[in-house]
């Protein structure tokens, strides 16, 4: 059986490695559930069963072929900016720039699709930058100019540049000599970021005391963070077949993905904060959702990216 | 046929995918023909989405109302949304004895078809809901017992508003209250229609506080 295991590539071994640790934890809230059935855990028991639906959405989409993959990341970032603006106290004015961030998402997957780093890079944050406020300059509408404006920038910079860098992640050509696809890579970000939130959920809940940030997101604790970030770290070591990395640099690898992580959450906590306190006046949906669960990506994503490509890449992706 | 194909292959998915529209009360929605829906009104999409709920073979059955002097404006227009949307055009001017808003509507619940009737008269430009207008009192006291299903449309205008073509993919939601059956007075059937709705745009918020 562990011959088998290791005849597998990288990614497949990495989509075994999914299975067993879901397969456990439903094992475990069973075996909780059992010995004490006066507790409640449905909340627990929805959770996780969203995560196997993730999961086999997740790896059916990155393993299957590339432009599914991609595809697949267009809709992920579709989706996450809607729920962004949504959420948003926008203006009437606001109607020509946010349809400009909507039709951001498929042209920045485009430059991804053809290959073309160098636009993948700058198309946001330099061309969408400048023509943005020009478009709601155009719009004539002075008051609430400048507001209008950094939201619909930062939620394209989260949302759609951040978790475009998922999609180049793919993109990358296998580095030489560890038969390391970009497959792989992606999936090690995304265990290591999902596994971090749900380590430092689970640090939380059982010893957590000593909030730290109250007023931002009044359930995390310090118990939660350093023993999720502590946690992350060392269990990066059973990713370690899906990077370039040795022992030592996977972990500091993934201790740096876990308070990117963290920052993620709690930014995007601040976000909601804002608007339910200040802006929370007429109709506004909070479809949390995808939000909840890419917020830790669009941090992990493009730094996780640039270190792959600072140490692997450096001269090897061409910007034209 | 025209209007099956193009609400199954393109407003369906349109309203899934591109607006994730999302209905609650679905329930409320009597089962047999003819009733009428009440609804705020601030985009096209409102009659788009409210259509959409319904089933595919149940579509030639509901007449969103529309005004004739708008729909009407040429004949590309007036052919696509009556073939589209099956609408009923009523006038807002010169009107008869013939062409009576009110005779019209009636005719067209005693066929069995029901009616989507948007009472501001018009698309409002805030997300206010402003006053009802008097016409469906008449209506309603017309036909005895005919169930009225208050609707509450949210994000529509700021997806689509008066004077834009093109949409943007806020999240829209659709509230189904509870049938009335309105007999009373014109002026308190208004009043209880118009606070109907705005008590479940109320309940709506409210619910989406919480949430935050």
């Amino acid at each position: 059986m562990i011959n088998a295991f290791s005849k597998l590539s990288a990614v497949h071994q990495g989509g075994v490695l999914i299975l067993a640790i879901l397969t456990a934890a439903t094992l475990i809230i069973w075996l909780l559930k059992k010995l004490k059935p006066q507790s409640n855990w449905e909340e627990l028991v929805n959770r996780i069963k969203s995560w196997w639906v993730m999961a086999a959405v997740f790896f059916g989409a990155i393993s299957l072929n590339r432009n599914i993959s991609l595809l697949f990341f267009v809709l992920l970032s579709f989706w996450a900016l809607k729920e962004y603006v949504t959420i948003l106290k926008t203006r009437r004015a606001d109607h020509w720039a946010l349809l400009l961030a909507f039709i951001a998402v498929p042209v920045q997957f485009y430059w991804i699709y053809i290959g073309w780093y160098g636009m993948f890079l700058i198309f946001i944050p330099v061309y969408i930058f400048l023509f943005l406020p020009i478009l709601l300059m155009l719009a004539q509408e002075p008051s609430g100019y400048l507001e209008s404006s950094a939201k619909i920038q930062w939620g394209l910079i989260a949302f759609v540049y951040g978790l475009s860098h998922l999609g180049y992640l793919m993109k990358l050509p296998m580095i030489g000599g560890h038969v390391i696809s970009g497959q792989a890579l992606l999936l090690f970000l995304v265990i290591i970021t999902e596994m971090n939130d749900v380590f430092q959920y689970l640090w939380g809940k059982t010893i957590g005391s000593h909030k730290i940030l109250p007023k931002i997101s009044p359930k995390k604790t310090w118990e939660g963070f350093i023993g999720g970030a502590l946690t992350t770290t060392v269990f990066s070591l059973l990713l370690k077949f899906l990077t370039p990395f040795n022992a030592c640099q996977v972990m500091l690898v993934a201790f740096t993905l876990a308070i990117a992580g963290f920052c993620g959450d709690v930014v995007m906590s601040a976000i909601k904060r804002d608007v339910g306190i200040k802006d929370f006046s007429t109709v506004i949906p909070g479809h949390g959702g995808m939000l909840d669960r890419v917020d830790s990506l669009c941090y992990t994503a493009p730094i996780f990216f640039h270190i792959i490509a600072y140490f692997y890449f450096q001269g090897v992706i061409s910007f034209l | 046929m025209f209007q099956k194909l193009f609400f199954l292959l393109f407003v369906k998915p349109f309203m899934a995918l591109f607006i994730g529209l999302r209905v609650y009360g679905k329930h409320n929605l009597p089962k047999v023909h003819p009733f009428i829906i009440v609804a705020n009104h601030s985009s096209h999409l409102d009659t788009l989405s409210l259509l959409s709920i319904f089933s595919i073979k149940d579509l030639h059955r509901i007449q969103p109302v529309a005004a004739g002097d708008y729909f009407n404006r040429n004949r590309f227009v007036s052919f696509l949304t009556h073939k589209l949307f099956n609408i009923l055009t009523i006038p807002r001017s010169a009107i008869n004895k013939e062409n009576h808003p009110v005779k019209l509507m009636k005719n067209a619940l005693e066929q069995g078809n029901s009616l989507i009737i948007y009472p501001e008269g018009t698309r409002s430009l805030t997300e206010e809901i402003g006053r009802f207008r008097p016409g469906i009192a008449h209506l309603i006291k017309e036909i005895p017992g005919i169930k009225v299903i208050p609707v509450f449309l949210a994000n529509m205008g700021r997806s689509l508003p008066k004077g834009e073509y093109l949409p943007i993919p806020f999240f829209c939601e659709i509230v189904i209250g509870e049938p009335l059956l309105l007999q009373a007075d014109k002026t308190a059937i208004i009043q209880t229609l118009e606070n109907a709705v705005k008590r479940l745009k109320h309940s709506y918020e409210e619910y989406y506080r919480e949430q935050i």
